[in-house]
């Protein structure tokens, strides 16, 4: 796998998103979900919170980087929080 | 309790699109990651840099100039394409042989590959030999699609008009015929005006049609590189220097693979977010037909 040029922290992000997917399923098995409708403008269900969550929280990722000195930590707990509340009340 | 035997083998039917997927697409976007967070110096000497590329390419003015340049070009050809599109749809012939041979026409340009498009307009724009540059310089008007950054941007918007507009024109012609007669026979019951029926049958009936004719012209001209490359080579200077062009110089010229790399995501996360947009707005519009 030396031709993928793998690093530390790139695999941890492929796992995690890996895991993250595995758990889903798994979720979605045991206690399928229904549209629900929160505070974003559409119904969604599990999948698509968690899609949004992702998409929102690269787009945090490259804010933090690209208009701020801040360390990339911050954007990730700004994430992580912005993950709970979406896949919570959205 | 339900005696419904649950068998979910199917599912490793999807396996073999799977494995293509992954071949194709999964494992070389990884790589792609890979390549971003780190400075490439040949296949054995590779340094993890973190961020550095990411910051470098987000506040590097050319790259600046060269998004916005291209949002600016996807909204000007969306702007021009959708409307002239809906009106040469509700031009064209409704029924019989004209209708068969404006579907054709229409569809002719539509079958001409990307370089021949640009090479045709290459010439044609010729103030030498060109159809279009002689006779626009004959009339006396300045044209110059080389020198000037105007000219050069007009022709390449040009260029997608002319090859592209067929394209919704036929989306919508289809989209209209789609219509039921008895809204049309309820409009004259009520002795609506054309521009009312337009406005509230038409136009309300096109709108599934309409979001997957802008979606599709948004996402090829956002991902644009043929035809500047061969009219100008993104020039003068970098008048047409769009986001793909630059991301090609940047990997295959330069063989900047860390940036390029950094970049060409940031280019795939406007690209999803634009599409996750734009199909939301269309399921949803479905489900509120």
């Amino acid at each position: 796998m030396n031709w993928m040029a793998w690093t530390l922290p790139t695999v941890a992000f492929f796992s995690i998103i890996a895991v993250i997917l595995v758990c889903m399923t798994v979720w979605e098995v045991r206690s399928p979900c229904v549209d629900r409708r929160g505070f974003l403008p559409i119904s969604t269900t599990r999948g698509d919170r968690l899609f949004i969550g992702l998409l929102v929280s690269a787009y945090i990722h490259l804010a933090v980087i690209g208009l701020t000195e801040w360390s990339i930590w911050i954007a990730f707990g700004v994430s992580l929080v912005w993950m709970f509340i979406v896949m919570k009340w959205g | 309790m339900s005696n419904k035997v649950e068998n979910n083998k199917a599912w490793f039917l999807v396996l073999p699109v799977f494995v293509l997927v992954a071949f194709s697409a999964i494992v070389p976007m990884m790589t792609v990651v890979n390549y971003s967070v780190q400075d490439i110096f040949d296949q054995y000497t590779r340094v993890f840099v973190g961020t550095d590329w990411f910051r470098d390419i987000l506040r590097d003015d050319r790259l600046h100039d060269a998004l916005l340049r291209q949002v600016i070009y996807s909204l000007c050809v969306l702007l021009i394409e959708i409307p002239l599109g809906i009106g040469v749809a509700l031009c064209m012939p409704k029924k019989g042989i004209w209708s068969s041979a404006c579907l054709i026409l229409l569809a002719l340009p539509l079958l001409i590959p990307w370089n021949v498009v640009g090479t045709i307009w290459q010439i044609f724009g010729r103030a030498d030999i060109g159809l279009l540059g002689w006779s626009l310089n004959a009339m006396g008007l300045e044209y110059n699609y080389a020198g000037n950054p105007v000219d050069a941007w007009l022709t390449v918007l040009l260029i997608d008009v002319w090859h592209w507009t067929s394209l919704v024109a036929l989306l919508c012609y289809s989209g209209l015929r789609a219509i039921p007669d008895v809204y049309y026979q309820a409009a004259r019951i009520d002795r609506a005006s054309s521009w009312a029926v337009f406005r509230y049958i038409q136009l309300p009936k096109l709108k599934s049609v309409l979001l997957i004719g802008v979606m599709l012209r948004f996402m090829d001209s956002f991902m644009i590189y043929t035809e500047p490359f061969v009219l100008t080579g993104g020039g003068p200077g970098n008048a047409t220097t769009f986001m793909s062009q630059t991301l090609t110089t940047m990997a295959v010229g330069q063989f900047d693979i860390g940036p390029a790399a950094a970049f060409s995501l940031v280019y795939f996360l406007i690209i999803l977010l634009v599409s996750f947009v734009f199909y939301t707005a269309m399921t949803h519009a479905d489900k509120d037909a």
